[in-house]
């Protein structure tokens, strides 16, 4: 084993037992924070796998912007844990047993695929290359990404509005 | 180097975790969180294949991923926030009243 797949081995174990304490934890602030090491794990991954920039873009994105927008709702919430119902006890064997028919089902066809144990080809990819593809061949997506971005952006700012407050001030 | 199995596979497993979240949490912050965990399944799965037939397309999937997963979350929480102002919870479950 080289040093390349035992630091994949180790980002893996690292972003599995991350993503299980995530989603375990009864305080949504706790878990929130889990899943920030979760994304650094996944940056790290990205940049095994050959993408620096997506690495980069996953730091900033993942890691900095959308968790301190969950830390933000969840300081305006105000909501005290410990209140939440459980999972219904009588779904816990069914629900065991689809997940992990599932998990045997997936790795039988990986595996059985000739292609599936074949060692992958490392190729870095530059972000300059990288932006070229993009805005070469899906530079359509790119747009519809962007409108995308701003109606997420229109439809926040309309949900988000105090409409008591609203009126109050133009009366 | 890795397999590609190996990768789908570590794909499969974060998202099951986060289809675990979304199906057993009640909060509704926590189900959004599994939505994301979902996201980054998808993501690293598209990663791998990218590098299995060395092609750029895996990698500028992620890229869309990533603006779709920022556009769900903020529209996302916009929801939880405008519903919790309506009926003071974040519970999933308080949420049977059909009249506004």
């Amino acid at each position: 084993m080289n040093l390349y797949a035992l630091m994949f081995y180790a980002t893996a174990v690292l972003i599995t037992v991350s993503t299980v304490l995530a989603i375990t934890r009864r305080q949504a602030v706790h878990s929130v924070v889990f899943l920030v090491i979760s994304s650094l794990g996944s940056a790290m991954l990205f940049y095994l796998l050959g993408s620096p920039f997506l690495a980069a873009l996953q730091v900033i994105i993942y890691a900095g912007a959308v968790m301190v927008l969950f830390l933000f709702v969840i300081m305006m919430l105000n909501v005290d844990a410990g209140e939440e119902n459980g999972f219904p006890r009588r779904f816990w064997g069914t629900g065991l047993l689809v997940g992990l028919l599932f998990f045997t089902a997936t790795c039988v066809a990986v595996f059985s695929d000739p292609s599936g144990t074949v060692p992958l080809q490392l190729k870095m990819v530059t972000p300059k290359e990288f932006g070229r593809f993009v805005f070469e061949k899906y530079w359509l997506a790119v747009e519809l990404i962007s409108l995308l971005l701003f109606l997420g952006l229109v439809a926040a700012i309309h949900l988000g509005r105090d409409r008591g407050r609203g009126k109050e001030v133009r009366e | 180097m890795v397999p590609y199995g190996h990768v789908l596979t570590l794909g499969g497993i974060i998202f099951c975790l986060g289809l675990a979240c979304v199906v057993a949490r009640r909060n509704l912050i926590m189900v959004l969180i599994g939505v994301e965990i979902m996201l980054n399944g998808a993501a690293i799965a598209f990663m791998g294949s990218g590098l299995l037939w060395q092609r750029l397309e895996g990698q500028a999937f992620v890229l869309f991923l990533l603006g779709i997963a920022a556009t769900e979350v903020s529209v996302g929480l916009a929801l939880v926030l405008h519903a919790y102002r309506r009926s003071g919870s974040v519970d999933a479950d308080t949420y049977n009243v059909l009249k506004g």
